[in-house]
């Protein structure tokens, strides 16, 4: 009892000195298991949503590209397919295609424009409002709405891409109709649209009610990049949105393909293995399981790392309170020469030790509970933000 | 009463001998211990607190045989019946005053109970660090500390007090105040206090003054 309180006395006045031994020892504690967690966390997202799609269609080049663009929405940008494609699954009768288009943001958020078939392919369900229905209407996920604080009936709009181009991306108004139940994967973090929805974000379909305003009255119209204005598309103007061209050349970044089975899977994927063709056809899983033992090789490096940063810093915060025993020299003499035996020191010594022990201890529970509860959210916006 | 007879200690490595024939301390008797540095009084003090053992020789403190004690009884002997007073004054900066009085009784086995800590705030009042307990030494005089060195040496009634320059940090209203307090103190309770000291503006104070000298430490290269 009284080493204790000699121990808390200490601790107490050298408070500086006691929480950042208790920083640096929990963070020495945490680190290793919390990493640990997130890269479970990690292989198990990555493996659960590839194995969840069958098959993915884009256009040929980098399959984990395509792959991460098409799965998990990152940043990657692989060149765009023709909706004619997708018009092709359809007449294969071998597979359902879902469209995607994710070339745009809003807020930092990725905005898809897909196909409705896209919400039943991933079980996704609706926490409040409904499905899309119109041009111009968004179904956010559940990280949308919580970072942005809005909800059904408030709206997003698509961030512009440049601001100088007269005939590119203007900034669309998406209204909100419905907040899907959390997932925690990247559609947690996802805007979704009709596709035709994001065509109109690209420029590709339009309304003349907002687009081109007309100045005081005249018949004269502003275009110029310093009228950067909001596209909105109401009832009222609606029925003015239309687009040019042949849809089957419009853009899609790349095309899930549910197959109907083994047969119709393998029979699409031998349409697709021309390497001169503009298309190909790769199996999310088999592309993340590289991915995935490739960063489970780096792991073991890390494992190694974080063993030998370990082992370095315990032994920096044990030469501090080794140094720290060293300093308290004349209070041990002094100690002695009243009547103290060396194991009342050295449980005293003991004690603090241990109070500062069993605080980095609590402290690496808690961040490794605060890492373990979190990690599947943060890992699906890891794998949302891509590079 | 302390006794030394036939006193004789060498440090391990040989650098000098000490040497006492015979010294005899009585009970409430002030004694000074003067002399040049280096000629043994600290080593002195340590043989007679049982912190280090001599060569040959007695020494009894109160009818006890202290080299003869083993190192728990040793440890216990310093506890009950020594009161150490340096002259740094040795007080821990992380404990108030009052717990720097009461330290003894943290880390010893002495018996700490509620009678002890009324006793040890009566003798702080009479020791003039009324309303001061609760502070730590950092923001005590030198004088202030001082006087809760003494507290803590008082406290346990020791029989003999042992001061190793105990007011060789202080100045000199200081000095004086501090060692009648000291007096004062040991008399109420007949201890004996042996006291090395380099300031002989004090010796008239003590009731006899040893010279070290007279014991010759001798180097035995």
């Amino acid at each position: 009892m009284n080493s204790l309180r000699l121990a808390l006395a200490y601790l107490r006045f050298h408070w500086v000195r006691s929480i950042v031994l208790v920083l640096v020892v929990g963070m020495i504690l945490a680190v290793p298991s919390a990493t640990q967690i997130l890269l479970a966390s990690s292989e198990r997202q990555l493996t659960a949503r590839a194995e969840a799609t069958p098959l993915v269609l884009g256009r040929r080049g980098s399959a984990l590209d395509l792959t991460m663009n098409a799965i998990y929405f990152s940043d990657e940008h692989p060149e765009p397919l023709s909706m004619a494609e997708v018009d092709v699954i359809w007449d294969s009768n071998y597979a359902t295609p879902i469209p995607l288009h994710t070339r745009f943001t809003s807020d930092g958020f990725r905005i898809v424009g897909t196909s409705i078939e896209y919400f039943s392919f991933r079980d996704l369900t609706l926490l409040e409002g409904r499905s899309l229905a119109v041009l111009g209407e968004a179904v956010i996920g559940a990280a949308v709405a919580a970072d942005l604080g809005v909800g059904v009936g408030d709206g997003v709009v698509s961030s512009p891409e440049n601001l100088f181009d007269l005939d590119g991306v203007y900034p669309l108004e998406l209204k909100i109709v419905g907040v899907l139940a959390r997932t925690n994967t990247p559609d947690d973090e996802a805007i979704f649209t009709d596709i035709k929805t994001a065509w109109v974000i690209e420029g590709i379909g339009h309304g003349h009610d907002d687009v081109l305003t007309g100045a005081n009255g005249a018949e004269n119209v502003q275009a110029s990049a310093s009228l950067l204005q909001f596209n909105r598309i109401t009832p009222d103007n609606l029925d003015s949105f239309h687009f040019h061209g042949d849809p089957g050349g419009f853009p899609v970044t790349a095309i899930l393909v549910d197959p109907y089975d083994l047969r119709g899977a393998t029979i699409l994927r031998g349409r697709y293995l021309d390497p001169d063709g503009r298309a190909q056809m790769v199996v999310p899983a088999t592309v993340v399981r590289g991915l995935v033992d490739r960063i489970f090789r780096i792991k073991t490096l890390l494992d190694t790392v974080t063993l030998v940063i370990g082992v370095a810093a315990l032994a920096a915060v044990a030469l501090a309170i080794f140094l720290s025993y060293r300093l308290r020299g004349p209070e041990v003499k002094t100690a002695i020469k009243i009547g103290a035996g060396r194991g009342t020191i050295a449980q005293l010594l003991a004690v603090e030790t241990a109070i500062l022990l069993t605080g980095s201890i609590a402290l690496a529970a808690i961040l490794t509970f605060l890492v373990s509860r979190n990690a599947d959210g943060w890992v699906a916006w890891l794998l949302a933000t891509g590079t | 009463m302390v006794e030394l007879e036939d006193l004789s200690f060498t440090y391990p490595d040989g650098a000098f001998h000490l040497n006492v024939p015979a010294l005899r301390i009585e009970s409430g008797e002030r004694v000074a211990v003067v002399g040049p540095s280096g000629t043994g009084k600290t080593t002195l003090l340590n043989l007679i607190s049982g912190l280090i053992a001599p060569r040959t020789g007695r020494i009894t403190v109160d009818d006890t045989n202290v080299a003869s004690l083993g190192e728990a009884a040793r440890r216990s002997f310093r506890a009950h019946s020594i009161g150490f007073i340096f002259q740094d004054f040795a007080l821990l900066d992380y404990l108030t005053a009052r717990e720097n009085i009461l330290y003894p009784y943290r880390i010893t086995d002495l018996k700490f109970d509620r009678n002890v800590r009324v006793r040890a705030d009566e003798l702080a009042t009479t020791s003039g660090l009324s309303g001061k307990l609760d502070r730590r030494p950092g923001s005590l005089s030198q004088g202030e500390q001082q006087r809760v060195a003494i507290c803590r040496a008082l406290l346990p009634a020791p029989s003999l007090i042992l001061a190793d320059e105990a007011t060789g940090n202080l100045d000199p209203a200081n000095k004086i105040v501090i060692l009648d307090l000291l007096f004062d103190h040991a008399a109420a309770t007949n201890a004996a206090i042996l006291a090395v000291t380099h300031d002989h503006d004090l010796l008239p104070r003590f009731d006899r003054v040893i010279d070290f000298t007279a014991f010759r430490a001798e180097a035995t290269t």
